[in-house]
């Protein structure tokens, strides 16, 4: 599409209002940037693969400040897009406001939280808590010092998530195991941030740790890069990052944000909306990456153990404790 | 001092150093396969042909009017106060408290206490790097730029762990009670056979905003304190001698520049989200600094400033929903904007000067 015959496209849904005129679906991308190889990429990737699958066009916007939130949702409704698909619990509360001004449009919101959800609002959630318990057994039974690492993006309550269930994950193999966590900093800016997850890395090396897991968006490429060059292990968060180090990274701890972005613009008009999709161990929404990049450094213990772990919590006789559910973390204290 | 006409030094050279930015821009997206003319077009309809969209140029130059202002302030006692980031997150954590703790009847009254309560605020953080500046000797450029991320690691600590209500994700506060919602434009304006700013964000702190301009240049020109300012800024001996107090004026300058910048976050906090958000400053502080420059650090060239950045601001966003300029390229194009009007501003002046000094010895 031309630039031209978009802008013209648009103006005719303003002008129509918020009629279902040309139903691409539009993707919003929270302030980390569509390329961050973490989470905003997962959904890039999973309407890539629609597009090119169906043939469809979607529209998609990078922020570049707070105010544009709302302005991008209401721009996009009024455009005729269907389904508007937001990435970051950032957007909640502005797509909780927008939504009920455009009841033909359905919205989804990945890893928000509303108290009450609008009829047209579809949030889609994780339980990252569970593949971080994978990975934090994977982590304890691969680390010969006894002592892990977790290395967090921003210091916000998702992130302590992740690193709540690493550390539960960890204590079950070895309850004597040593954590060591950080936190990349306190402003966005931590989402992407390399060169300060090298350093806190080369930090944790100093006290002991031989495997470290971040989670921590595009500073988890610093991470991974020193970890690599340090020889020890690693572990990737949201996209398969295995292949980035192949032999040093140990696994990756997916949350298959892609697979919700298709899911949501294959069903388009016809997706069920009011409530919560919550994606789990059960529905492979989150999980633990094998290939052959980390084939050689997954024994058959590991693996063996990490498929009951992952059957038990799915039958419900393991229950890996949310940081949210009392905003405290039974493991480690952050 | 007197090399070239009044109306040269205000209007001429900054219009040049756009043009030049607005030259050097159109390369660039012609260099990425995009038409120039059709996106200053967007940005120009998207930004100042619907009135939703002078609402969010309004919003956005209501921001830059405070920052610029408190940048301004410090300008004219000669102290670089770039911690208006910082004083402007504590304004919001002040407005943020003011309005969820005291239980106000109306939006009227309550602007008032959040405007007090962020000026407050800013003004305290502004006022220990002053101290330091004034009584110490520490840099002030150093101080508050530091001072910046003691504020954010601040807020991240009250929004993480005290403000955010259960469950939610997202470093946040709860929404603001009704009675403190501020009117928006769309509330004041829209009739309802004419709807206007429809959505937009601009409210009623936009007034605030001008009224301050008008204040701040009262301040800095018909008062004694002002002048006591400016006497500082030109020469600190020349000052003393005078018998005005250092100390003291660098105090009551940063004093008054974090209160200023402080403020910016009820437009932001109490106007826009209606939430404390933890990225709610989104570097106005810095662009303050563009806008005081580029104001030459008078409020009405302050005023235009922000207005011309509001524009860039709307007119980047909608490059961004309509086309497939990537969103660095507008970064890039506002950073040229600043790098010409800012940075390179002797570039323009020196050779027009010149021109000027010829076409006078041609009169002589």
């Amino acid at each position: 599409m031309t630039l031209m015959q978009k802008f013209l496209g648009a103006a005719a849904g303003i002008a129509l209002s918020a009629g279902a005129v040309m139903a691409e679906p539009a993707l919003i991308f929270d302030l980390g940037g569509k390329f961050d190889k973490s989470f905003n990429e997962a959904a890039f990737n999973g309407a890539q693969r629609w597009a090119e699958e169906t043939g469809g066009k979607f529209l998609e916007i990078e922020l570049q400040s707070e105010a544009q939130r709302e302005q991008a949702l209401r721009r996009f409704a009024e455009a005729g897009a269907n389904p508007v698909i937001t990435t970051g619990f950032a957007f909640a509360t502005p797509v909780e406001t927008v939504a009920p001004d455009y009841p033909d449009t359905k919205f989804v919101n990945i890893d928000g939280w509303m108290p009450e959800v609008p009829g047209n609002v579809q949030l889609i959630g994780f339980q990252e808590h569970q593949g971080s318990y994978l990975v934090g057994m994977m982590a304890a039974m691969a680390s010969k010092t006894g002592t892990v690492g977790f290395i967090g993006g921003m210091d916000i309550p998702l992130i302590r998530h992740f690193g709540c269930g690493y550390a539960q994950g960890a204590k079950a193999v070895n309850p004597d195991i040593k954590i060591v966590a950080n936190m990349t900093g306190t402003t966005p800016a931590a989402w992407n941030d390399p060169v300060k997850g090298s350093e806190l890395t080369k930090a944790q090396i100093s006290q002991g740790a031989d495997v470290v897991y971040a989670a921590a968006g595009g500073t988890g490429v610093g991470v991974l890069q020193t970890a690599a060059d340090e020889n020890i292990l690693s572990i990737g968060v949201d996209s398969n990052q295995n292949h980035l180090h192949p032999g040093k990274v140990l696994t990756s701890m997916l949350k298959r944000v892609d697979v919700a972005v298709y899911n949501s613009m294959k069903a388009g008009d016809a997706m069920e909306t009011g409530g919560f999709t919550i994606l789990g161990l059960a529905e492979e929404g989150v999980g633990v990456a094998y290939d052959d990049n980390n084939a050689p450094l997954v024994s058959d213990d590991m693996r063996a153990a990490v498929a009951a772990a992952r059957e038990q919590i799915i039958s419900g006789d393991l229950e890996v404790v949310a940081y949210y559910a009392n905003d405290s973390c039974p493991a480690h204290d952050f | 001092m007197g090399k070239m006409p009044h109306w040269a030094d205000i209007v001429l050279i900054p219009l040049i150093s756009l043009l030049l930015a607005a030259v050097l821009s159109s390369l660039v997206i012609l260099a990425i396969g995009e038409n120039p003319i059709a996106a200053f077009k967007l940005m120009v309809d998207g930004a100042l042909m619907r009135s939703a969209g002078w609402g969010y140029t309004l919003y956005y130059a209501t921001n830059f009017m405070f920052t610029g202002l408190a940048v301004a302030v410090a300008f004219h006692a000669r102290m670089f106060n770039i911690g208006g980031e910082g004083q402007a997150m504590l304004g919001g954590l002040g407005v943020a408290f003011a309005c969820l703790y005291i239980p106000w009847p109306h939006w009227s009254i309550a602007i008032l206490g959040a405007s007090t309560a962020a000026a407050l605020f800013g003004a305290f953080w502004a006022l220990i790097p002053a101290y330091l500046q004034a009584k110490r000797g520490s840099h002030i450029v150093i101080t508050t730029i530091m001072f910046n991320f003691i504020a954010a690691a601040l807020l991240n600590y009250f929004l993480v762990n005290v403000l955010r209500p259960p469950r939610s994700m997202d470093p946040a506060t709860a929404k603001f009670p009704e009675p403190t919602h501020l009117p928006s434009f769309q509330d004041m304006f829209s009739t309802a056979e004419n709807p206007l700013f429809r959505g937009a964000p601009a409210n009623v702190t936009f007034f605030i905003a001008v009224a301050a301009c008008f204040l701040v240049w009262f301040l800095i020109w018909r008062t004694k304190l002002g002048y006591e300012i400016r006497a500082f800024g030109f020469s600190e001996s020349g000052a003393k001698y005078a018998g005005i107090s250092p100390v003291r004026i660098t105090v009551i300058a940063m004093l008054i520049s974090g209160a200023l910048a402080g403020l910016m976050s009820v437009n932001t906090t109490m106007g826009e989200s209606e939430r404390l958000v933890l990225n709610s400053t989104e570097g106005a502080g810095f662009i303050g600094i563009a806008v005081a420059l580029m104001g030459r650090s008078h409020p009405f060239g302050v005023f235009l400033a922000a207005i011309l950045f509001g524009f860039l601001y709307q007119g980047g966003a909608e490059l961004a929903l309509w086309t497939d300029i990537p969103r660095e390229l507008i970064v890039v194009i506002q950073a040229l904007v600043i790098l010409f009007t800012g940075a390179l501003d002797n570039m323009v002046r020196m050779p027009l000067e010149k021109l000027f000094l010829a076409l006078r010895k041609g009169d002589a």
